[in-house]
């Protein structure tokens, strides 16, 4: 846990420029090319090595796409992926087989991910078999360090997928993820399906192996409270862009970009004797990535509309120190022709909305 | 919600065995709970605590082998689930009892597109033709906000996102109207906006149509949100029961009061490292004579390894009715 902005800049070992990824429609008895579905479309980050980075936003925004082509799980349809000074995108299929087992991925859908024929034995060995040369013994005694890890019993080493629970199946993929000491994980929801004990372990070994590791997380989750907890900067992403991107404190304390706002308003408090925060719902048509809005994308359901917005796409800019925003709120354009300027509730946020 | 009325679901005793080749797995021990019109009865616990088994068990859905229900009744009106002919059930199915699978990739087929599986059960036994279904279908992924509803019909499973597969899940349970909605983790993959909108919707099922609903999750957040009551699993069994602010506000039995302390928050000081339950689950290869939570518990006694708790009601409510506990423990200071 290390507070990256304050840090002077070193070489990330993740540079994310301008990834787009489009899937096809095609329509018709001829199968016509009609659209594209613009699940990602033009997402710019950086990851420090040993860094979390959260990725949060609404479902169908694009996330699990953005860790899927950070992998080259999928071929990107533009931009570039830069992972410790390898542009994965022209990696030869050798090159990329050796990159492999440095970066693995969490999948979010568990039951899918794992092979229903392998007992969960073989399933957390199969990559050692793959990459490494371990002795059936040593491949073993790792399976079961592994199990110890997660908190699954090792009596359970011969059992097939299907007789495990939802959670028990999650933590069989975080186990095979973490076989090859990798050195960056794109962990897709994991801890979704796990009661909250079981997170609070699996988060507490992500976060060990971090420590002990310099483990780079890129941590995909809808639970923004978990999210606070373990990441160093979040990006927020709606509708295959980022939205903003900020050190997780100043954003949890006060986020900048309206959808940001509306999305921390809504979470649920696990007490029903507290009160509720006001929460912002919102209202307006949920656009779709094959017809993404005019202007800003979230521009049909802001609750803080400009006439701009419905025009003009705003850019991802720094408007704080470390703090990148899309949004005209806080560019000259949208404060000088605002009628809603926004209020600004720290000192902070002045010398945000000037620059 | 509405009391003094007959329940629309009522389990009593439930036992569900699995027989393995590594031996039995009790995973469902003398489960009972009611669901009346109207109420939202929320079930959290343990992962492998025996949550989706129990559900699974009401009405049918656990291939026989491996899975064999030992015991109990499982009360639909006047119809007990476990003797009913397999037509009948499958007809209970389609259109009483609606259910949200927790995994939605494996209950989705990946052959047919998301419409056709919306429009089947509204075929079968909703007695609608293709343009009525079609129309339905629209509106019903509309409900769950998923845009260009229309369009969307055509897509196949994979071309989903993970949230939107489950939000397909609730459409179609949700599309016969039934009296019963079983939703097993419906929201995990869902963001809290999102989520938000589900929960209204579901409030308002049940406020219209009297929709009764079971709500499986680690969510305590949801639970808080929309459930009535809340039903906390440990090992295959009921842990404790009772009304959602009674149980939040005093929680009993040590394996709740645990669960509450683990939950990270949004809001005040950033814990360094978040608490956990210390120990493993139990494996429960045979029915439980001790409490199952006992190697975990800070509260352990003597009596505890000796003989499994039965729930005790703490409220002067009949058990089963207003809050109970399946532990030998008492919190100082109480006297039930
Ligand atoms: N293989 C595919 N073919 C066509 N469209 C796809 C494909 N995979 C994803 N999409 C579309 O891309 C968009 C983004 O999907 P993605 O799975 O990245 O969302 P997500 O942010 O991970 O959502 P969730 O939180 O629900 O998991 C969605 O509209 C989805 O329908
Ligand atoms: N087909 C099966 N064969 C053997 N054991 C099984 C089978 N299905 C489930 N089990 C076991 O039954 C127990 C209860 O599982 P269940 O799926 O009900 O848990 P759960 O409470 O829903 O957990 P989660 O929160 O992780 O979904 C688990 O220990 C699981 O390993
Ligand atoms: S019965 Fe005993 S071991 Fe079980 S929860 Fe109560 S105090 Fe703990
Ligand atoms: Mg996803
Ligand atoms: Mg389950």
């Amino acid at each position: 846990m290390r507070d990256t902005v304050t840090e002077p800049q070193k070489e990330p070992l993740i540079r994310v420029e301008d990834l787009k990824m489009h899937f096809p429609i095609y329509t018709g008895v001829f199968r016509r090319h009609s659209g594209d579905v613009k699940a990602v479309d033009g997402v710019s980050f950086t990851i420090q090595p040993g860094e979390t980075l959260g990725l949060v936003g609404e479902s169908g925004c694009g996330k699990s796409t953005v860790g899927r082509a950070l992998l080259r799980l999928y071929e990107p349809t533009a931009g570039r992926v830069v992972i410790e000074g390898d542009d994965i995108a022209t990696l030869t299929p050798e090159a990329l087989r050796l990159k492999r087992p440095t970066m693995q991925m969490v999948f979010q859908d568990p039951q899918a991910s794992l092979n229903p024929r392998m007992t969960l034995s073989a399933i957390i060995a199969e990559p050692m078999v793959e990459h490494t040369r371990m002795t059936a013994q040593e491949r073993q005694a790792r399976v079961f360090e592994l199990m110890d890890a997660v908190g699954l019993n090792r009596r359970f080493a011969n059992r097939y997928p299907h007789e495990f629970s939802g959670g028990q199946r999650q933590r069989i993929g975080i186990a095979r993820a973490l076989a090859l000491n990798p050195k960056f994980i794109v962990c897709d929801e994991p801890i979704a399906a796990l009661d909250v004990s079981i997170q609070a372990q699996v988060v507490n070994l992500l976060e060990d192996l971090q420590d002990k590791f310099g483990l780079t997380y890129l941590f995909i989750s809808h639970d923004l409270s978990m999210v606070r907890h373990i990441a160093d900067r979040v990006a927020v992403m709606y509708l295959g862009r980022i939205a903003e991107l900020s050190p997780r404190d100043a954003l949890y304390a006060h986020p900048l970009h309206p959808y940001a706002e509306a999305l921390l308003s809504a979470v649920n408090e696990p007490d029903p004797n507290r009160a509720r925060r006001e929460r912002i719902i919102l209202k307006g048509d949920v656009p779709s990535p094959a017809n993404p809005p005019k202007g800003c994308s979230f521009s049909t359901r802001c609750p803080k509309v400009m006439d701009i917005c419905r025009i003009t796409r705003p850019e991802l800019a720094e408007v704080q120190p470390g703090r990148l925003v899309a949004c005209h709120l806080y560019t000259a354009a949208g404060s000088t022709g605002a009628s809603e300027a926004p209020e600004p509730k720290h000192n902070q946020s002045q010398q945000g909305a000037s620059s | 919600m509405p009391d003094g009325a007959a329940p629309v679901l009522d389990v009593r005793g439930l036992k569900t065995v699995f027989r393995t080749s590594g031996g039995e797995i009790h995973a469902v021990n003398s489960v009972s709970f009611h669901l009346k019109r109207g109420e939202v009865l929320g079930v959290v616990g343990e992962s492998g605590s025996g949550k989706s088994v129990t559900m699974m068990s009401l009405i049918g859905l656990l291939p026989s082998p491996p899975a064999e229900i030992r015991g109990g009744e499982v009360m639909l009106g006047d119809r007990d689930l476990l003797k009913i002919a397999p037509e009948d059930l499958r007809q209970v199915r389609g259109a009483k009892v609606g259910f949200v699978f927790q995994d939605p990739m494996t209950s989705l087929n990946p052959v047919f597109t998301i419409g056709m599986q919306i429009m089947e059960p509204l075929r079968e036994h909703m007695g609608m033709d293709k343009r009525q279904a079609e129309a339905r279908a629209v509106e019903l992924l509309e409900l769950v906000g998923i845009p260009d509803a229309k369009k969307r019909l055509k897509s196949y499973p994979h071309q989903f996102s993970g949230g939107m597969r489950q939000r397909v899940m609730i459409a179609i349970a949700l599309a016969c109207n039934p009296d019963v909605l079983i939703a097993d983790e419906p929201t995990t993959a869902l963001d809290v906006t999102i989520q938000a909108q589900i929960l209204e919707l579901v409030k308002e099922l049940r406020q219209k149509l009297g929709m009764a609903i079971i709500w499986i999750t680690h969510d305590l957040g949801v639970i808080a949100a929309v459930a009535d009551r809340v039903m906390v699993m440990y090992g295959g069994q009921v842990a404790e029961h009772g009304p959602v602010k009674e149980l939040f506000a005093n929680p009993r039995h040590p394996y709740t009061r645990a669960l509450l302390k683990t939950i990270p928050s949004i809001a005040g000081a950033r814990e360094a490292r978040l608490q956990v339950i210390e120990g493993q689950p139990p494996i429960l290869s045979e029915a439980p004579t001790a409490c199952p939570f006992r190697a975990r518990c800070v509260h352990a006694m003597e009596i505890c390894t000796q003989e499994n708790p039965a729930r005790r009601p703490v409220d002067a409510a009949p058990l089963g009715h207003g809050h109970d506990v399946a532990c030998h423990w008492t919190p100082e200071g109480t006297d039930a």
